[in-house]
C-alpha cells in the first residue's frame, strides 16, 4: 500500500533565541576579563657556598643607594628623599650628564648598532627594612624602573627612531647594553631603629 | 510624467528576528572563547598596589600565584588577622613553598619548565619581612622568575 507523503513537522526555533541568551548572560557573568599585570623581576641565585665570593668590587661612586626604613620613608645615599624626586634623581644618576667625579664612571664597550661607546657602570642598590609596606616597596620599584625605561627608550627613539617595546630582540639587546643598571637588592636589615 | 503620490496604505513591515539566535550565538562563542574559569577562591584580601611600569602577563599557563593576605574575615576567627600565605586553595607555610613550586614545575611540559613564572599578588599593607621570607624561600627552590602583580596607572603623585 503506497503510504502517502510524510510530512516532517518544523521544530519551532522561536525559543532557540532565548536560549542562547541564557548561555550567553551565563558565560558573561563567568568570564574575568581582568589580565594580570604586574612587575617583573628576576631573583638572584642562591650564591653558591663553596665558592668563594668576591665583594665589594664596585666602586662606591657608581652605587646609588636607596633605602626604605620601617617607617617608610625613603632615604637615597642617606638623605630623606620626597619619593616624588626619586625618578628624577635615579635619571641624573644614570646619565652622569656633567661626568662627575662622584657620579658613575662610563667605560667604553662595543655594542652592536652602536659601536665603541661610554657606557655606565651605574648599580642602583636597594634595601629595605622588615617593617617597610610592601606598596612603599612596590612604589620605590616602579620609580628606579620608570627611570631605567625612560631612559632606554629615549635612547632608542634617537638611535632607532622608534619606541622600545617596539623593537626586536638584537636591537633590544644592544640597549639593555647599553642602560644594563642592575637593580640589586640586598638583604634586609633593620634600618632606622 | 512622474506620479509622486503615493499609492496604498502605510504599513510598517515588522523587522524579522530570524538571524537574531545567529548574532546571540556568535557573541556567545566568543565569550565561551576568552572565558578563563576562575581556578581558586582567593581566601585573602589583596589590594594590589599601584605601579605605571607594570608589563602585562602574557603566558598564564606558564605562571603559579602565590597570594599575601589578611584572611578574609570569616576565616580570621581561625587564622588571626596577620597576613598569611595562600598556595593553591589554602593557607600554607614558607616552608610549603618549596613543594608547591616542585609540584607546579612538575604540571608544566618539559620544554616549558625554565620559563615558570611565579606571580606574586601582595596585599600592599602586607610587611616586607613576610615577603622577603617568600622571596628567599622561592630562591631556595631555584624559580628565579617573579611578578609582582600590581595595578597599571598612568601617573602616581606620591603623599609625604
Amino acid at each position: 500500500m503506497a503510504r502517502k507523503r510524510r510530512s516532517v513537522p518544523e521544530i519551532n526555533a522561536g525559543s532557540m533565541a532565548d536560549i542562547a541568551f541564557l548561555l550567553l548572560i551565563f558565560f558573561l557573568a563567568v568570564t574575568t576579563l581582568d589580565t594580570d599585570t604586574g612587575l617583573m623581576r628576576q631573583l638572584p641565585a642562591i650564591p653558591d657556598p663553596n665558592i668563594p665570593q668576591d665583594v665589594n668590587k664596585i666602586n662606591d661612586r657608581n652605587i646609588l643607594e636607596v633605602k626604605v626604613n620601617k617607617d617608610n620613608m625613603l632615604l637615597v645615599e642617606g638623605q630623606l628623599t620626597d619619593f616624588n624626586r626619586l625618578r628624577e634623581i635615579a635619571h641624573n644618576f644614570i646619565l652622569n650628564p656633567n661626568d662627575s667625579p662622584n657620579m658613575p664612571e662610563k667605560h667604553v664597550v662595543n655594542i652592536p648598532f652602536f659601536g665603541n661607546v661610554a657606557v655606565t657602570k651605574a648599580v642602583i642598590s636597594l634595601q629595605n627594612d622588615i617593617g617597610t609596606k610592601y606598596g612603599v616597596y612596590i612604589a620605590v620599584q616602579n620609580e628606579l624602573i620608570a627611570a631605567r625605561a625612560k631612559l632606554r627608550d629615549d635612547l632608542s627613539r634617537q638611535q632607532f627612531g622608534m619606541p622600545y617595546d617596539k623593537l626586536d630582540d638584537d636591537r633590544r639587546g644592544a640597549i639593555d647594553d647599553f642602560f644594563e643598571v642592575p637593580i640589586s637588592e640586598a638583604e634586609p636589615k633593620r634600618i632606622g631603629e | 510624467m512622474a506620479r509622486f503620490v503615493k499609492t496604498g496604505g502605510k504599513t510598517v513591515k515588522a523587522i524579522s528576528t530570524a538571524s537574531l539566535p545567529d548574532i546571540v550565538f556568535i557573541v556567545l562563542f566568543f565569550f565561551m572563547a576568552i572565558t578563563t574559569m576562575r581556578e581558586t577562591d582567593v581566601m585573602v584580601t589583596v589590594r594590589l598596589p599601584e605601579t605605571t611600569e607594570g608589563k602585562v602577563l602574557e603566558k598564564k599557563s606558564l605562571a603559579s600565584f602565590i597570594f599575601i593576605g589578611e584572611p578574609l574575615e570569616n576565616f580570621q576567627a581561625l587564622y588571626g588577622a596577620e597576613p598569611k600565605i595562600q598556595l593553591n586553595d589554602t593557607y600554607k607555610e614558607i616552608a610549603d613553598i618549596q613543594d608547591f613550586i616542585a609540584q607546579e614545575r612538575e604540571q608544566l611540559n618539559e620544554a616549558d619548565k625554565t620559563k615558570m613564572l611565579v606571580v606574586l599578588k601582595i596585599d600592599k599593607d602586607a610587611r616586607m619581612g613576610i615577603v622577603t621570607d617568600v622571596k628567599q624561600a622561592l630562591r631556595r627552590a631555584s624559580a628565579l622568575k617573579i611578578m609582582y602583580a600590581s595595578t597599571n596607572v598612568d601617573r602616581i603623585v606620591y603623599g609625604q
